[in-house]
Formats: structure tokens, C-alpha cells, sequence
């Protein structure tokens, strides 16, 4: 089951699925619904219960990244594997979202990026 | 040489079962996690561009997926009869997408180009399109002698 929680203000979604086409809408749709009845600026996606994903992932991320510009926060990743890791890079997602180690530094960089 | 066909109806819920088809046809061969990944990602890539722009919203459409293996080399064809692409060096442009509104990030040419070794699109407005791709596995051998930075327990 995907998870999404708010801690330390921020919503943190944690998809306990394969991210492909089928499941970047059904997660697109659960996570807009929680982040516009949450008053959260900041996002973090938490990858360590995903196994796999393709570029269905990437654009259902920019989404989510425009959503929290909007409010004038930001989208941070955590808990990548090496796979998803080369498929950030590639794809050049990782110019405009971070990817950090723990939902601690996550945290930390999204608030230093909202000053 | 071994050879299998999958037909799956074009829904976006089939494409998962693409993915695990051919993780199964490849085991043998012992493919390494990256190897594994990317011949996954490509194919997820192929399949889904059949079923959602091929077919557009149609679920009662066939996409065919063939893989062929001959020694090491892995041949996957993803062919649709689906509404074709007109600028195919265009369509393969990174970021390019007709359906922006899908949140489709135009990548899914660039990802199968970057994960396979060959990437080749033959298509037809109105008859279909036909993807066919292919990557050598390599041995552990041969993984050994480049050198896996990422698994020193193999030194
Ligand atoms: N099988 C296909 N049938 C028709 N059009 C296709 C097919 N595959 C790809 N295309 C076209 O090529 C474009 C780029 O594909 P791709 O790089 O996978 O990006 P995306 O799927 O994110 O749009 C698609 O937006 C579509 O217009
Ligand atoms: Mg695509």
C-alpha cells in the first residue's frame, strides 16, 4: 500500500508499487488529492519500497514538482536505488529535483530552498 | 535459439506482465541487475507507447511482443496496428510528446536508445508501428573484465 503522511510539515508519499504508466496516474490523482487538502508546501517522494519504475514515473514527478511550485515549495527524492538513480540522471530530472539520502536531509534541503 | 510471442490486450494493466515475461525469458542467461533493469524499463517503455499512443483509449486492441535470444542477444519486437507515427525522427527527440496532458515526459524513445544496444522504428500512419531493440547480455566474465565499480565483492 502507498503511504502518504505529513512529517515535519511536508507531505511524504512512500508508493509501495512498480511505477510505470498504470500506476503514475492512480498515484498521481491519490497524492494531488492529499496535497490539496494538506496545507503542505514541500513534498518528498520516498523510493525505498519501489522496485522499479520507467519514464512514466519521471512525468507523473514533474507533475508533482509543478504542484508544489505552485505554492512557491519544492519536491525532494529519497531512497533510490541504483536502477531509478540512472534513470534520474538520464532523463535530466535530475537537473530540477534532488535526490538526497534520508528524509532528514530531504527535509533540510527543501526548507533551505524555500528561504 | 529460443523464440516467444505474447499477445496482450492494449490496457495500460498489461504492460506489467510484459516486464515479468521477459525478466523470466532472460533468466537463464544470468543477467546482472542493471542488465535486468534496463532490458525491463525498455520494454515497459515499447509496450506502453503501443497500448496508450497506438491505441489512444481502445483497450480491445492486440499489441504483440516477440522476444528472441540467439546465443546472448536479446531481440525484442513490439509491433501495434494502431494510428501509426508520421515524423518518427521526431517522435524519437527527447522530450517530445503528443500527449502532454497524460504527463508523459517524452522520454520513453531516449530511455530504450540509452538502456539497449539498438533501437529501430518502423511505422505507417494508419497500419501501426513496429519497435524492435536488442542488447547483448553479457557473461559474469565479460562483467568481470570491465570491471563492476558498483560490486567490489567480485574482485
Ligand atoms: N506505438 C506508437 N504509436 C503511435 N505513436 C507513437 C508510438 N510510440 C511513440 N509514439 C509517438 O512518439 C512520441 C514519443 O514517444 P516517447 O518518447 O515514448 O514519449 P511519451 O510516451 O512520453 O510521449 C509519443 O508522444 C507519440 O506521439
Ligand atoms: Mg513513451
Amino acid at each position: 500500500m502507498t503511504g502518504i503522511d505529513i512529517y515535519e510539515k511536508v507531505l511524504v508519499v512512500s508508493p509501495a508499487v512498480e511505477i510505470d504508466a498504470h500506476s503514475a496516474e492512480r498515484l498521481r490523482f491519490a497524492v494531488d488529492a492529499a496535497f490539496e487538502k494538506s496545507p503542505c508546501i514541500n513534498m518528498i517522494f520516498d523510493f525505498a519500497k519501489v522496485g522499479f519504475m520507467d519514464s512514466s514515473g519521471i512525468g507523473m514527478l514533474i507533475g508533482r514538482y509543478k504542484q508544489t511550485e505552485k505554492r512557491g515549495g519544492g519536491l525532494a527524492l529519497v531512497n533510490m536505488n541504483n536502477e531509478m538513480t540512472r534513470l534520474y540522471t538520464i532523463s535530466g530530472l535530475a537537473k530540477i529535483i534532488k535526490n538526497l539520502p534520508s528524509l532528514d536531509e530531504a527535509i533540510a534541503a527543501l526548507r533551505g530552498g524555500a528561504q | 535459439m529460443n523464440r516467444i510471442v505474447l499477445e496482450i490486450d492494449s490496457r495500460a494493466c498489461n504492460v506489467s506482465l510484459a516486464r515479468v515475461v521477459t525478466a523470466s525469458f532472460i533468466a537463464p542467461l544470468d543477467p546482472d541487475v542493471t542488465e535486468l533493469s534496463d532490458i525491463k524499463t525498455a520494454v515497459s517503455e515499447a509496450v506502453t507507447n503501443a497500448i496508450i499512443h497506438g491505441y489512444g483509449d481502445n483497450e480491445a486492441n492486440t499489441v504483440r511482443m516477440t522476444l528472441t535470444l540467439n546465443e546472448r542477444l536479446l531481440t525484442v519486437e513490439v509491433t501495434d496496428n494502431g494510428i501509426g507515427i508520421p515524423d518518427i525522427a521526431c517522435a524519437r527527440e527527447p522530450l517530445f510528446t503528443t500527449l502532454p496532458e497524460l504527463e508523459r515526459s517524452g522520454l520513453g524513445f531516449t530511455v530504450m536508445e540509452s538502456f539497449m544496444d539498438t533501437v529501430d522504428v518502423i511505422s505507417n500512419p494508419g497500419v501501426g508501428t513496429t519497435v524492435t531493440m536488442t542488447k547483448l547480455i553479457k557473461t559474469i566474465e565479460s562483467n568481470d573484465e570491465h570491471g563492476s565499480p558498483q560490486d567490489p565483492s567480485l574482485a
